[in-house]
């Protein structure tokens, strides 16, 4: 080892806790790990130039096939972008010049292509008109196609380092996460993001350490470099010596241990001492997870989203993908019920490839519920699924990102419609299947007296509604300190959709990231929510929180902190209170 | 048969990329050689990449030249998409 080396702390955010040691690996989407070489024999040379216009060939050919995949859609900007890959793919000037460099230079196609998007690079930088300048990157992402097509370099890469490797990147996408090795990756360190974003949510739900918003990782660290991530405390070191090795290895130690004991209660009811049951959901993206949610003490799953099911994929699921992944969760004996979102599709979840529906405002785009009731045929592909599902056990119906009537009735006769049909078919399923609505943009709090007569529960979604109620774009990391839970106005909206939710005589329930944060637990207890889901790593403190609290204490502080104006006195008081009532559990926790 | 004009490009965004496209589209149903000139800078009209770096935003003045049998018709269809703005306005 390079002993030289200096060593150096990098901090950023804590987004998912754990420790690791281990290589880095630079997931730089082009310019990573491309090997340069010379090739002294003309022969080679020929060989170079043919790999490379098969290469060319097959990226055309994958390219046409999305164009296929996607043609039925009648979203027409994505093909454009297709179309225009393909332009540039096909671009004689392009082929030519990588060809030369081949020819001339004697490099390998790796190499040429690198170059031949590196001089794009330096033609369109002089381009004044920011928007025409910002058309680089389809080069940059033609370039990448031919670059995998040479010789798949990044699965092989990542699969190819034994031991596992340590992600470093400026931020990940679904994308960049599906094409990843997954089960190879040991921990994330990334230059932006938060605790929300797509790196942190992935990390938790793989249970390994992640440290998001470092700014420079990707500048200071080299692929291989020796790091140690520490997830819990937000820390990054690089090329530690050997002392700081031994420590971390302790550390992570303790880590473990403790986290193993939390485990033995974990299958224990959460019952406030005063006898105040609380259903316990766990959070999934994947079935592989359901284990972990059980063995994490989950009563049943409250959130699952199904995204991963478009995404990781070459081709739109069929019926059957979806209904094999839902029958999976719901036959699951240990779980008494099963909460199922449909598609959170748009924004950056899109299909595998995020460009598709580049937006200006993906957020507040065409996704969810809206993009459904658009493409109401490939819809009803995941709610026949759904309902077929129903005869295996306990399915709850959660719709996403509902702003209006409009949208939950509509979306309620399209499944109504889809139950007729399969009643007609003679398919077996359950008649009585619960429907919610996630409550996530505050138009849906404002009305949820309205909603409620038109379903069996609420999920409130506190990521968006907290993103959408204090206009804070949750990737931006210039304003992620503005993203507060404890918000007063935060507090008010939940109390409001608790409050008319059991008016209605409907279930509450939370299922953002709030709800497994344990210095919140008295406060959500307070709240009155009838369920909390959360990542199945955090259901144990959690629990261990609700168990030791009072329904009377947890209703006294909710009122206490309901008459401050501010969210610091709120956090304040919170934290303290907290400190005072389970020293143990949050000691560690100071900042 | 050689025809030369000089268009103006009038939409929004100037000549992105779906612009450019649809251009490549048409360029490349005719016979004949295509070029388009700005600023002195000439380019292959059948090469997307090569339109894009001509880098055209609103207001720039456009010379396509057509250089063969079917030039004229060649023209007018060009000329028809650019007038137009693309059919994107």
């Amino acid at each position: 080892m390079d002993t030289l080396k200096k060593t150096f702390v990098l901090k950023g955010t804590a987004v998912s806790p754990g420790m690791v040691i281990g290589k880095a690996y630079l997931f730089d989407r082009l310019d990573a790990q491309i090997s340069y070489y010379k090739l002294d024999d003309p022969l080679l040379i020929i060989k170079e130039i043919k790999r490379l216009r098969t290469a060319l060939l097959e990226s055309e050919k994958q390219l046409l096939e999305v164009k296929k995949k996607l043609s039925h859609l009648k979203v027409t900007e994505p093909l454009y972008i297709i179309d225009v890959q393909i332009m540039i793919l096909k671009d004689r000037r392009l082929q030519s010049r990588t060809i030369r460099y081949i020819r001339k230079m004697g490099v390998n196609a790796e190499w040429a292509v690198r170059m031949t998007v590196d001089k794009y690079r330096e033609i369109f930088d002089k381009i004044e008109d920011e928007y025409l300048k910002g058309r680089f990157s389809d080069i940059r992402n033609v370039g990448q196609m031919i670059l995998r097509n040479l010789g798949g370099e990044r699965r092989q890469v990542i699969s190819d380092i034994g031991e596992g490797v340590i992600i470093i990147s400026s931020d990940l996408s679904p994308a960049d996460t599906a094409q990843m090795k997954i089960e190879k990756v040991r921990g994330f360190a990334t230059d932006i993001g938060g605790k929300t974003s797509h790196t942190a949510i992935v990390a938790r739900s793989l249970e390994i350490p992640a440290v998001v918003g470092l700014e420079s990782i990707t500048r200071r660290v080299r692929t291989s470099d020796t790091l140690i991530i520490d997830g819990s405390a937000g820390l990054v070191i690089v090329n530690p010596d050997p002392e700081m090795i031994r420590r971390y290895e302790d550390k992570k130690r303790h880590f473990e241990e403790a986290k193993a004991i939390s485990l033995k209660d974990a299958a224990l009811p959460a019952v406030t001492r005063d006898d105040y049951h609380v259903s316990i959901g766990g959070n999934i993206e994947f079935i592989e997870e359901i284990p972990s949610a059980i063995t994490h003490g989950a009563d049943g799953i409250g959130l699952y989203r199904t995204e991963f099911i478009y995404i990781n994929r070459e081709h739109l699921p069929t019926e059957e993908d979806h209904f094999a992944n839902y029958k999976r969760v719901v036959e699951t004996e240990k779980l008494a019920w099963s909460t199922i979102r449909t598609f959170d599709l748009g924004g950056d979840k899109f299909l595998s490839d995020p460009k598709l529906a580049k937006e200006m405002n993906p957020q507040m785009g065409l996704r969810a519920i809206r993009f459904c009731l658009k493409e109401v045929e490939l819809f009803k592909i995941q709610l026949r699924a759904m309902i077929r599902a129903s005869a295996f056990g306990r399915i709850r119906i959660l719709f996403p990102m509902i702003s209006g009537i409009e949208e939950i009735r509509e979306a309620k006769r399209i499944l109504f419609e889809v139950r007729n049909d399969l009643l007609a078919q003679g398919v077996a399923f359950n008649d009585h299947i619960e429907i919610g609505v996630m409550i996530e943009v505050p138009s849906a709090v404002v009305i949820a007296d309205k909603l409620a007569r038109e379903v069996d529960f609420f999920s409130i979604g506190t990521n968006d509604l907290i993103q959408y109620a204090l206009a804070i774009d949750r990737v931006n990391e210039r304003v992620t300190y503005l993203y507060e839970p404890l918000h007063p106005a935060v507090l008010r909206l939940i109390r409001h959709v608790v409050k008319t939710g059991h008016r209605a005589g409907i279930r509450v329930a939370m299922c953002g990231e709030m709800a497994g944060e344990p210095a919140y637990t008295m406060i959500l207890l307070g709240l009155e929510l009838d369920e909390l889901s959360m990542n199945p790593l955090a259901i144990p403190r959690v629990k261990e929180i609700i168990r030791g609290s009072t329904m009377k204490e947890s209703r006294a502080l909710l009122k206490k902190v309901m008459t401050f104006s501010s969210a610091v006195e709120i956090r304040e008081y919170v934290e303290q209170t907290m400190r005072e009532r389970f020293p143990e559990e949050f000691q560690i926790n100071e900042q | 048969m050689e025809q030369i004009k000089t268009f103006e490009i009038k939409n929004k965004l100037g000549m992105h990329a779906r612009v450019a496209a649809k251009l490549v589209k048409v360029a490349t149903r005719f016979k004949s050689r295509i070029y388009f000139e700005k600023d002195g800078q000439e380019v292959n009209g059948k090469s997307l990449l090569g339109i894009l770096t001509l880098a055209c935003p609103k207001g720039s003045r456009l010379i396509v030249r057509a250089e063969g049998m079917d030039a004229p018709e060649a023209m007018a269809a060009l000329g028809q998409l650019i007038e137009s703005k693309f059919d994107e306005e």
